[in-house]
């Protein structure tokens, strides 16, 4: 056996004639902590689905620990679900509800409560154990479906967009709370989300989706630094595509960088005249026209982030034109043209 | 050593979970099948014999369209079809143009005494249609209260009550109530930013009256328009106490069936009764889909502005209709309470003793007591479960949408065509499936109660239905999958969860449940027996003897029984409401 705990293998989908999942493959090691990551539509909540046994695959497999699982009904599987609604029972409380999973297993009255409130402690919130869902805040709301998944010890843990429904500030505290929590238990856990952030900083690796398909797998750094196609590259973090025709071939293939990476220089590079400035607090995004007519980006634009250090250094404004250099190492190459 | 007892543990744990998934499983089919074989039994072999009957001779064979052509060339039967047509329209008419009027009196002004004028309006949902009759006989009859100037210190005015003019009176005001409803919730639903924009383009007040008032409940106002039509064109109480020589599509079918045992025409009468109940039920459905968008979580409720010359008119309307219904309701209550209308109008007990001997009295009421107890009961927990099992349960997608089609079927049929087509399903000691005959496993129902309480059932199961599927579709469609997900049966999850959190609607579907039994008497006219009436039937039955004030006098019964009835639920409701307020959005 490889080491692979959870095995996806040539997943399909299809609702009607609809393709929802076509040929998806995972494997996920034991203790992982993985992002499906991908726009509204792509199919992550199926797959999600999918492994938790509420939906039938087309075709394919799922493995857990080398054993068949794709049939099997989701009671069995032993994994914690959080959803997106949380799924809070209105009329238990908090406790209850993170007791309601324990009791129907045979586990003697004493030890349920002990468990229950075990598992309320690890999310920090205890002080809430007698509040009903209504009376509590939204991440705490969240914090007790956490609780309630991981009460039962599960194998492994689902997430659906389980930080969609908050404001920003608490998510992010909840980001770094999930994933103390997944160290801790080392339960292996798969959560998917439509928020890149949330993905590069939370995962291990990352599987990201487009149109029913895996564009590529890997970890945080590996997505962001080499996105294997243009569609990673633009869909996670920002990025600037041109069209570079090979010396000597009549071969078209696309470039692209970073928009962090390029540098601007009084005097060094391709001239560009600055056409756009907006400010987002620590950075600035400008927009450049590549002004230099003897350059192969001539006419083009291209979006530079620039720290607001050295926006005031350079005393950058509209109109002003400047030079900017795109560092070889850092250019991106594709063999699949982009339209844009 | 304890690692090892502990795995054992470990195991009996999933043991036991993988052999409950196959039992949950095959409970949830189950019941999936149960409701399908219900429905088989009380909808469709029923109105699938009716059906066929209206195509068949005496003998049973098929004979085409020719029923239909024999009503269509008896004259006295077609001048009942045209009789039943103008009723309706008329009706139609009246009550929706009041009702909408009411109902806008109500939503969009300022009018003082709004509760009461509600509670008024609703007032003849709890009397029997023969009500109604009742009262316009003592108020315009020939001793009528009007008739004679109120024992003779006015002119007396002079209607001819028996005939039209009594049926489409008492269908007004039987109609009434179920118009305002929708006409309610029509006008309730309307975003204030159309007319804040309308006012900010300087539109006419007349001209946002029928731009935005009147488009966006055109809806509702069809909706109305369809549910009272066929109301009053199915009707049966209201033309047999007030109908005189007039005759009606609802009291012909009685006479062909229980009079002349010409029960293919009594079919055949029965299918064109269903004819507006059905459209409206198309139509219905087509609407209801585009209606979906005109209200969305970001409309703004309608904002009243201060009128008080609009106030008052509106006041005075609203109090001329609401004394018309309490005269109606007065007149019955005294006409219960006196010797002898109107010659001896000292108070009296006597007429609530019920001797009749005709109406079986103290009886036919503790009877449908026992019949609208039972069907509150059995109803709601069949009603409910069956909307559980088409609304949450995962399994057998295509017949649970089939389900959920069955359970609106209910709203297009009319009573009496409940009531006949049991008639000639239940009746009869053998079946005939696609060709095949065999013995009619339900015939055994026949002429029990049992009969009774399904048609009541069934005849108003779509409404409780909606009335659960609304409370079931605000719970979390996840409940269930995290139930599921965490290993805790499916079952234990509807009584700990859903059957709680629904419990509001629960009790409504058997206030409803109730109060219908009560007053119905379309569908069980054809199925009571003669050692077994109910107390809608003996009202018939009274007034046929001319015991009209014992007529009268149950009436009140079971107006006062329903009053009451109505009082507990909303007393109890309120109760659950303030126990349950900590889990509640506020
Ligand atoms: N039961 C279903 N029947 C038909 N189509 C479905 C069904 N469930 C999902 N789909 C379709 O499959 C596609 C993938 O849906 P899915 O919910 O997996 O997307 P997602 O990636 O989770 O998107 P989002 O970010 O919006 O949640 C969508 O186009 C959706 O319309
Ligand atoms: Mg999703």
């Amino acid at each position: 056996m490889n080491n692979s705990y959870l095995k996806i293998a040539g997943i399909h989908k299809n609702f009607g004639s609809f393709t929802a999942l076509n040929g998806i493959s995972i494997d996920i090691k034991k203790s992982e902590f993985v992002c499906l990551l991908g726009p509204s539509g792509c199919g992550k909540t199926t797959l999600l689905r999918i492994i938790a046994g509420l939906e039938q695959p087309t075709a394919g497999s799922i493995f857990i620990n080398g054993k068949d699982m794709t049939y099997m009904p989701p009671a069995k599987r032993n994994f914690g679900i959080v959803f997106q609604s949380y799924a809070l029972f209105p009329n238990l409380t908090a406790l209850q509800n993170i007791a309601y999973g324990l009791k129907a297993k045979k586990i003697p009255k004493k030890e349920v409560k002990e468990r229950a409130l075990e598992a309320l402690a690890l999310v920090d919130l205890l002080h809430v154990k007698d509040k009903y869902p209504a009376q509590i805040s939204g991440g705490q709301q969240q914090r007790v479906a956490l609780a309630r998944a991981i009460a039962l010890s599960p194998d492994f843990l689902l997430l659906d967009e389980p930080l969609s429904a908050l404001d920003a500030k608490v998510r992010e505290r909840l980001r770094r709370e999930i994933r103390f929590i997944q160290e801790k238990l080392q339960i292996t856990t798969i959560m998917v989300t439509h928020d890149q952030d949330e993905a590069l900083t939370m995962a291990d690796k990352i599987i990201v989706m487009n149109n029913a398909e895996i564009m590529q797998v890997g970890t945080p750094q590996e997505v962001y630094n080499t996105p294997a196609n243009p569609f990673v590259a633009d869909f996670i973090g920002s990025i600037n595509f041109w069209k570079e025709s090979r010396k000597g071939k009549n071969e078209e293939k696309t470039a692209a960088i970073r928009p962090e990476h390029i540098r601007l220089s009084r005097t060094d590079g391709i001239l560009a005249e600055v056409e756009d400035v907006e400010f987002r607090g620590p950075i600035y995004r400008l927009e450049f026209k590549v002004k230099d007519s003897s350059s192969h980006l001539y006419g083009q634009s291209i979006k530079v982030d620039v720290s607001t250090h050295d926006v005031n250094h350079l005393k950058l404004v509209k109109g002003m034109n400047i030079h900017i250099s795109l560092p070889e190492e850092s250019i991106l190459a594709y063999n699949e043209l982009v339209v844009s | 050593m304890e690692a090892v007892e502990k795995s054992k543990r470990v195991q009996s744990f999933t043991k036991t979970k993988s052999q409950r998934a196959g039992k949950e499983e095959w409970l949830q089919r189950a019941l999936i099948i149960l409701m399908l074989l219900s429905f088989l039994s009380v909808l469709i072999f029923p109105l699938g014999t009716l059906f066929a009957k209206a195509f068949q001779n005496e003998e049973g064979t098929f004979i085409g369209i020719a029923n239909f052509v024999k009503y269509f060339t008896t004259p006295s039967l077609v001048q009942s079809f045209q009789n039943t047509l103008f009723i309706a329209t008329m009706t139609t008419a009246i009550s929706v143009t009041l009702a909408f009027m009411f109902a806008y009196c109500l939503v969009r002004t300022n009018v003082k005494g709004k509760t009461f004028f509600r509670y008024t309006a609703l007032l003849p949902l709890f009397a029997p249609t023969m009500m109604h009759g009742i009262a316009l006989m003592y108020l315009f009859g020939n001793q009528g209260l009007v008739t004679k100037g109120f024992f003779g210190t006015i002119p007396g005015i002079e209607i001819d009550l028996y005939g039209p003019v009594g049926i489409i009176m008492a269908e007004v005001i039987y109609t009434f109530p179920q118009a305002f409803l929708i006409m309610l919730v029509a006008l309730n639903g309307s975003d204030n930013r159309l007319y804040e924009a309308a006012n900010t383009l300087g539109v006419s007040k007349a001209k946002q009256f029928i731009t935005i008032t009147l488009s966006s409940v055109k809806y509702g106002l069809v909706s109305s328009m369809l549910v009272v039509f066929s109301l009053s064109f199915t009707d049966y109480g209201a033309p047999k106490v007030v109908g005189g020589q007039y005759n009606v599509l609802a009291t012909d079918v009685y006479k062909q069936v229980i009079g002349q045992h010409k029960m293919e025409m009594g079919a055949t009468v029965g299918l064109i009764l269903m004819l507006p109940a059905l459209i409206a039920f198309i139509v219905d459905q087509l609407t209801q889909r585009k209606q979906v968008s005109y209200v969305s979580s970001k409309s703004v409720p309608y904002q009243i502005s201060q009128n008080s010359k609009r106030d008052s008119l509106s006041f005075v309307f609203c109090s001329i209709i609401s004394a018309c219904i309490l005269i109606l309701f007065a007149a019955v209550v005294l006409a219960a309470s006196v010797k002898v209308w109107p010659y001896d109008m000292s108070l009296t007990w006597k007429h609530f003793e019920l001797k009749s001997y005709t109406g079986d009295g103290f009886t036919a009421y503790k009877n449908s007591l026992i019949v609208a107890a039972l069907t509150a009961v059995i109803g709601t927990i069949f009603t409910f479960v069956f909307a559980y099992a088409i609304e949450k349960i995962r399994r057998m997608a295509g017949v649970r949408k089939f389900g959920h089609f069955l359970s609106i079927i209910p709203l297009a049929v009319p009573g009496l065509v409940i009531g006949l087509s049991y008639v000639f399903f239940f009746s009869q000691p053998k079946m005939n499936i696609l060709g095949w005959t065999v013995s009619n496993p339900l015939n055994f129902l026949y002429g029990s109660i049992a009969i009774i309480v399904i048609a009541n059932i069934l005849h108003f199961y779509s409404v409780a239905y909606v009335t659960a599927v609304t409370a079931l579709k605000k719970l979390d469609r996840e409940f269930e999958l995290v139930s599921e997900s965490i290993g805790v049966p499916f079952y234990k999850t509807f009584f700990k969860i859903t059957l709680p959190m629904c419990l509001p609607a629960v009790l409504e579907m058997a206030m409803y449940f109730f109060v219908n039994s009560m007053v119905t008497i379309s569908a069980v006219i054809f199925l009571y027996t003669a050692d077994f009436k109910l107390a809608a039937i003996s009202i018939v039955n009274m007034d046929d003897a001319g015991n009209l004030a014992s007529a009268a006098a149950m009436s009140v019964l079971i107006i006062f029984t329903n009053i009451v009835v109505r009082v507990l639920y909303e007393v109890v409701t309120k109760l659950i409401r303030q126990k349950n307020m900590k889990w509640q959005n506020q």
